[in-house]
């Protein structure tokens, strides 16, 4: 299949993806309940006090990276808990707050019982005595595909542990971990002050393992499995596959489950191919980066994505069409992030706010020079300076669009004007409402 | 052996902007008042003006951190 795009991209052959992993036997309005799943997963070891060592040096052995954005080692995480002092806890982060990713949703709602038996796992891995499922109590769907399942458990046969699932705020900042800890311990689901981690105290100051949905799901697939048949997808350093949510300029925007390493390019080939002439790709969310349309050959992998600056964060790929102005879809995106900051440190609450209103500006085509310079500097100062990495996702973001759309910034310096047919692509939500 | 660096706890800070005055060789503020902290190691000679900065914070954000 040849990809037509904006800018000269080679045409390219793409193979259709491998047979899903995490979403075998899904269909659109698909509930895999128990019996289905049964016969496929047995029941995971009963979580005791004790960690489980031998099931930490499984998912060593299988090298899963975790899927919630920061593409952390598994096992590490896994052992840095299980070395502290019990009780443990075991936190599923489904809170899934970045706003074009639907893959945590989307396997919730098909295969929550494989979600369920990877963090029975985990807490079984780690020796935990409790484990909390947080879900934002906006993805309805996911909810309750999720408590449906709990409930077929609990009336058969049993969990092994206390397990409780939480609808949390609707909050970009409530699935960074210790945002959700903190909600999780009563208060706001705000970040805190680094150090404690999570691993060291975490929910009721224990040593907390906190692990994306995705993570745990596949630890399941890991154990039932084996880590060699695991491997046989992706890349040595990076095994296994992943959900990754297409949408934008596609034909049918979805969540497809692709071998780590898959072009950007296949990537929208699974889901129809270009809808419109693209003009660039956004990869790994609103906490990601533009990448041009020449790109496309990319791998989809933090080795493959690490020249160009980008990385796969929480598995996102959105085609841009020509016919929108990048800087004018990244302005609304900047000013989400100004309106999801939780206010607690200077440089985000002051520098975010500043920073939107200034690159609006530049958007509009209203801005000068020294405009433009302070606009670097300031996506340069508010990097790493939050208590959490929130700034860090919008600065990075500003200066890949500075980059990928430097011919109509040039064209909006140099005459004021932008091509832009003013229809908004990008579906930036308002701001959370609450914080508790 | 065990070196220095300064850390800000961005949460605890409310920009009095204290500490780089006492410490200009190694903290500036930004447009609003926040403090820049150099990331390197602190030297030996400067170690003192540091400790200094750190006590002074009225916000207690500032500190020394060990690292190895
Ligand atoms: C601003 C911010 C938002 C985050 N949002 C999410 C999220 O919605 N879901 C998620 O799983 N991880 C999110 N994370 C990452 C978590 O802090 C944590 O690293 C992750 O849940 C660990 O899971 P993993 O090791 O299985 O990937 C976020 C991080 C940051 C800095
Ligand atoms: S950096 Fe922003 S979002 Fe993160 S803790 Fe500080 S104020 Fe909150």
């Amino acid at each position: 299949m040849t990809i037509a795009t904006g800018r000269t991209a080679p045409a390219r052959k793409t193979r259709p993806l491998p047979p899903s992993r995490l979403l075998a036997g899904a269909s659109p309005d698909s509930y895999i309940g128990l019996a289905t799943h049964r016969k496929t997963y047995t029941l995971p070891p009963p979580p005791s006090a004790q960690p489980r060592y031998s099931l930490i040096d499984l998912m060593g052995a299988a090298g899963l990276l975790g899927r919630g954005g920061a593409g952390f080692p598994t096992a590490r995480k896994l052992k840095a808990v299980a070395d502290g002092p019990g009780p443990r806890v075991v936190v599923a982060n489904g809170t899934e707050g970045e706003p074009p990713s639907a893959k945590d949703q989307t396997l919730m709602t098909h295969n929550p019982h494989l979600v369920i038996d990877g963090a029975v796992l985990a807490a079984a891995a780690v020796g935990a005595s409790q484990v909390l499922i947080g879900v934002d109590r906006a993805h309805r769907r996911a909810l309750e595909a999720m408590r449906a399942a709990l409930a077929e458990r609990t009336s058969t046969e049993g969990l092994g542990v206390d397990l409780r699932l939480a609808g949390t705020p609707s909050r970009y900042v409530a699935g960074e971990e210790t945002g959700l800890v903190q909600w999780m311990n009563g208060g706001p689901a705000m970040p805190t002050s680094v150090p404690p981690r999570p691993f060291e105290k975490g929910v009721a100051g224990r040593p907390t393992l906190v692990q994306n949905v995705e993570t745990l799901a596949t630890m399941a697939l890991i154990a039932r499995h084996g880590p060699e048949w695991f491997r046989q997808l992706g890349t040595p350093d990076e095994p296994g596959g992943r959900l990754v949510t297409v949408s934008g300029a596609v034909g049918q925007p979805a969540v497809v489950e692709a071998p780590i390493g898959t072009p950007i390019g296949a990537l929208i080939d699974a889901v129809g191919g270009p809808a419109a002439e693209l003009s660039a790709v956004m990869v790994g969310g609103f906490y990601g980066t533009w990448l041009p349309v020449d790109a496309l050959d990319t791998p989809y992998s933090r080795a493959g994505l690490l020249p160009l600056g980008a990385s796969p964060g929480a598995g996102v790929v959105l085609a841009l069409p020509a016919s929108a102005c990048g800087l004018a879809e990244t302005a609304r995106v900047v000013s989400w992030y100004a309106g999801e900051s939780a206010g607690q440190c200077g440089p985000c609450i002051f520098g975010l706010a500043d920073l939107s209103e200034l690159f609006a500006q530049v958007a509009a085509a209203r801005a000068n020079r020294d405009d433009l310079e302070t606009v670097r500097r300031w996506a340069g100062e508010i990097e790493g300076r939050g208590a959490c990495k929130h700034p860090d996702g919008a600065a990075r973001l500003v200066r890949s669009a500075l980059t990928v759309f430097s011919d109509e910034l040039t064209r909006h310096m140099s005459t004021g004007e932008c091509r832009g047919n003013g229809r908004p692509v990008l579906r930036v939500p308002p701001p959370g409402k609450t914080w508790r | 052996m065990s070196v220095n660096i300064l850390r800000v706890d961005p949460i605890a800070c409310v920009g009095h902007g204290i500490c780089a005055e006492l410490f200009h060789e190694w903290i500036r503020l930004d447009d609003w008042g926040y403090p820049i902290v150099r990331p390197e190691v602190i030297p030996a000679h400067l170690l003192d003006q540091a400790k200094w900065a750190v006590a002074n914070c009225p916000a207690l954000a500032l500190r020394l951190a060990d690292v190895q």
